[in-house]
């Protein structure tokens, strides 16, 4: 523990006599003698670096990783590769070491690479504006939901049911103590139920929520969304896949007002699920609706160009309860890591990367439908999809595993409807040979 | 190195790139992305060499300062040091490579850490339960408030919509109120710097939800009447809600629990050396007393036996606040840093960390002037009202001035209550050496604020850019490279 203390007893004493006081404990003697502890009691360690090294390491240990399963889980997170670089950026300890970059002449670095990623992140959402991060996709659609109340001045939001179940339901957490109602739209073969959607959709109607591809895989029709939404005065939502979208038209060009969605794919581990990073993209019009930090270009006294945060009269910090969001710290470094990583890939790597995604999901669908399983919608679909098991996927995935496997995402809880519904996820880290294994395994040898 | 940075996309050029992908070994799907839903124009995302982005981003990290470089005492910020072994850990292939959705048996490891850091954090805290969920402290703040909101609801006061916060408050304090639905009301502060017991008072109804504190409070002194507080509060049927930004000070000298506290949420990154990251990730812990914790978001980790599952059947939980169980990676780095600690490190931390703030104080004192004069905790907050006055000088030309001293700012014009504020929070990774030359260089600005003005004002000189043009940032914004070019 020392070694992150500095300061000797003879530091200590020389200190204390500055302050003309005998004991740290005078330094105390505000707080009420009730409430004065002694220290914290029992705590595990202290431990030496080499201890703790064995201690985590065993306990790291006692998890299965991915790379010792092949994964075809996704819903929300998924098993992309992570090129060296982006590591190689984050672990400068100048970044990540680093504060929220309130003084700008010391923090160009940190600004430049948010001004980067929003230029990125503009390019492949299709959108005019983006914030410098939100906490993960489904806190990001939340505060969407707000931004569209407050701008329409309704209290009233459609999601559609084929939105990640996890993300329902934190917007419903998040609404509830708002005065907000969530209504949930059905679907039909996989997407929003177009019919249901315009029963639903009246002018009380803030936003329609949706995702694409949407949870159950499938790609929605966004500009038609678009175009009933906006029919009614209400915006349109749409939390995106971002890899998806080097292949995919993007929302903003198809009439999407805000644009959300979960950041882990672009060169963030899985790390059983966070820290990743959310975006927020949003039109021009909604500039100054925006919860959170904003980079923006400026030049300096000698007319040089550089960066700092902007519009923050938007922020909690300046307007206090009537600011657009309580968020402040948001996850910075990760999408420094999804900066990096879009870098990396550049425009071609990234179209390649999806274009992979895309075929081999494509492939290992028409493996398992040759072996028993069957498309439960008809929709196109770009990197999950899902099927009907002959069986129930708790035990269709608990003889994976066996092999090796991670299986897809059971859908009886969230969707029972869908009967032995199981979600599969293919990135293009996922070989020919794992495929057609894992398609012989899952259609195999029943016993 | 005063030459000017070029942006990924002036660097771009088409046919060079950055990564290696293999070639694909299956055959081209034969279903075709329908045309309405195929993308018409590439993303024009930069083509740039690895050694071109190494490059740059090496470059740009060098335009930083950081805990790593030097001092940095941002007041309220906790800037540690963030140990290195930590960092290790966290990317440990078990830890930073595990699904969330794969099978609970696959990641005991992960649960047992998360399980481990809640129990080790409610004993620190004094509190009965705890969830890892939120993501921030302000989505700790937010969590909390609906976990009082929710637990009100329940008992069937509806009617307690008003949430109280000090006006020396962060502002994510009302802001997360507004997010939780609370209307918010202002205490004001006394001649001590606490809660004015007697304003408190008069705010009380059966309207009250509760009050929202930070203790030490944003002065970095010590609510020396806490426990009268607590009573007034609970005497109304409200509850206490602690900011744990300040928890640095108390590790083992005082628990929020024991203070009456029913909610407190801690930040991993400050406290507990998780790095800041330029921003985030963060991590914001809360911790309840037994009576709110059905309240708490869902799932909850639960130990039968030797094993730890996810308990996702809880009827009366406010619900999720972000997917999945939180930050899982920040857990590591925070369990590792206590587990490194100890009971007894942990108390030395507090007890260096308010050492080192009034030895700080001590050092620069009589220059400014000092809104509260008396013992600090791990933080104190002086004015440069003085300068501004007798010289024309500003708290904000003084920090800028302190840079070029190759110090790192302390916390500016916050809190609020107090003109021309600096708020200075030097923890306890910083050795005397480190204090003694940080309070020379205070002291020599002091000076040069009198004998030369001007040479403060027109600071930082040593900069790779001097002071940037903030208002026409905001007047006519340029957010992307795409609004450069239009």
């Amino acid at each position: 523990m020392s070694s992150y203390l500095p300061n000797t007893e003879a530091d200590r004493r020389k200190m204390l006599e500055a302050l003309g006081v005998s004991s740290v404990e005078d330094l105390f003697e505000d707080i009420p003698k009730e409430v004065r502890q002694k220290g914290v009691g029992g705590l595990p360690g202290p431990l030496s670096e080499d201890e703790l090294v064995r201690h985590l390491t065993a306990l790291s240990e006692r998890n299965c990783h991915l790379g010792q399963c092949v994964c075809f889980l996704g819903a929300g997170i998924y098993d992309h590769f992570v090129p060296s670089v982006v590591d190689a950026v984050v672990s400068r300890g100048e970044f990540y070491t680093a504060y929220t970059p309130y003084q700008p002449e010391i923090s160009q670095g940190t600004l430049t690479a948010a001004f980067e990623y929003q230029s990125m992140i503009c390019e492949l959402t299709g959108m005019y504006v983006t914030n410098a991060s939100m906490y993960d996709g489904a806190s990001a659609l939340a505060e969407a939901a707000f931004m569209a109340c407050g701008v329409t001045k309704r209290d009233k939001v459609l999601a559609a049911k084929t939105v990640h179940p996890e993300y329902r339901e934190v917007i419903r957490t998040y609404t509830r103590f708002r005065d907000v109602t969530v209504e949930e739209v059905g679907y039909k073969d996989g997407v929003l139920d177009l019919e249901d959607l315009a029963s639903k959709l009246d002018d009380s109607v803030a936003a329609v929520l949706v995702q694409s591809p949407n949870f159950l895989g499938v790609i929605e029709d966004v500009k038609t969304l678009a175009e009933m939404a906006h029919d009614k005065g209400a915006m349109l939502v749409v939390s995106a896949d971002p890899i998806s979208l080097a292949l995919l038209e993007p929302p903003g060009k198809l009439g999407a007002d805000i644009v959300t969605g979960e950041g882990q794919a672009l060169g963030n581990p899985a790390s059983f699920g966070g820290p990743h990073f959310g975006f927020l993209a949003a039109t021009k019009k909604l500039l100054r609706k925006m919860p959170g930090r904003i980079v923006g270009q400026t030049t300096d006294l000698e007319g040089r160009r550089g960066f700092v945060l902007t519009l923050q009269a938007r922020e909690q910090h300046i307007r206090r309860e009537k600011a657009t969001s309580n968020i402040c710290t948001n996850q910075a470094l990760c999408a420094l890591m999804g900066a990096v990583y879009m870098a990396s890939m550049g425009k071609e790597g990234l179209k390649d990367v999806a274009k992979l995604c895309y075929d081999k999901a494509h492939y290992t669908m028409e493996r398992l439908l040759e072996r028993g399983f069957e498309r439960a919608f008809g929709g196109p679909f770009f990197k999950e999809f899902t099927l009907r098991a002959p069986e129930p996927v708790e035990t269709l995935n608990a003889r994976l595993l066996r092999e090796g496997f991670l299986g897809g995402y059971d859908l009886s809880r969230d969707y029972p409807e869908i009967e032995n519904g199981w979600l599969v996820a293919v990135t293009e880290r996922r070989t020919r040979r794992e495929i057609d294994r894992f398609a012989e395994m899952a259609g195999g040898e029943k016993k | 190195m005063k030459k000017p940075v070029k942006l990924l996309n002036e660097l771009s050029k088409p046919g060079r790139r950055a990564c290696s992908l293999p070639a694909s070994d299956v055959p081209e799907a034969s279903e075709k992305i329908p045309e309405k839903f195929a993308r018409k124009e590439d993303a024009a995302l930069p083509e740039v060499s690895e050694v071109d982005l190494i490059r740059h981003f090496t470059r740009l990290s060098q335009l930083n300062y950081a805990v790593d470089v030097g001092f940095y005492p941002l007041g309220s910020c906790t800037m540690k040091y963030n140990p290195k072994v930590n960092e290790r850990l966290s990317r440990l292939p078990g830890f930073l490579n595990l699904h969330p959705y794969q099978h609970k048996d696959l990641a005991q490891g992960a649960l047992e850490l998360m399980y481990g850091l809640k129990e080790m954090l409610c004993e620190i805290t004094g509190m009965d339960e705890l969830t890892l969920q939120p993501a921030a402290g302000a989505h700790g703040e937010m969590t909390g408030l609906m976990v009082i909101k929710a637990a009100l609801e329940h008992r069937g006061e509806k009617k307690r919509t008003k949430i109280i916060v000090p006006d020396s408050a962060h502002g994510t304090n009302p802001a997360s109120a507004t997010m939780a639905g609370f209307e918010v009301l202002v205490v004001t502060s006394d001649e001590r710097g606490n809660v004015d017991v007697e304003n408190l008072k008069s705010l009380m109804s059966d309207e009250v939800a509760g009050i929202m504190l930070t203790n030490p409070n944003t002065l970095g002194l010590f609510e020396e009447r806490i426990l009268e507080i607590a009573k007034i509060i609970h005497d109304a049927g409200g509850l206490l809600y602690y900011d744990g930004a300040n928890l640095n000070a108390n590790l083992g000298i005082a628990r929020p629990g024991d203070m009456g506290f029913d909610v407190v949420h801690l930040n991993l990154h400050k406290t507990f050396s998780t790095p800041h990251g330029g921003g985030g990730p963060g991590s914001g812990p809360i911790g309840v007393k037994e009576e709110l914790a059905p309240f708490l978001p869902k799932p909850v980790i639960v130990k039968e036996g030797n094993s730890y599952r996810f308990d996702y059947d809880r009827p009366l939980s406010i619900g999720k606040v972000r997917s999945f169980y939180g930050n899982f990676n920040v857990m590591v780095r925070a369990y590792a840093y206590i587990m490194t600690m100890g009971s007894e490190g942990l108390r030395r931390v507090a007890e260096d960390a308010v050492l080192n703030a009034n030895y700080l104080l001590e050092r620069v004192r009589e220059n400014f002037v000092l809104p509260f004069d008396r013992r600090c905790k791990h933080e104190f907050v002086i004015s440069g009202s003085r300068q501004k006055k007798e010289n024309g000088v500003t708290t904000l030309d003084m920090v800028k001035r302190l840079i070029d001293y190759g110090f790192h700012p302390p916390t500016v014009y916050f809190p609020l209550v107090v003109p021309e504020a600096m708020m200075v929070e030097p923890n306890e990774t910083e050795s005397i050496e480190e204090l003694d030359a940080f309070s020379e260089a205070l002291n020599a600005i002091a000076e040069e604020a009198r004998k030369d003005p001007e040479l403060v004002k027109n600071s930082p000189k040593t900069t790779p850019v001097t002071r940037l043009d903030e208002v026409t940032a905001a007047k006519r914004p340029v957010v992307t490279w795409i609004t450069e070019e239009e």
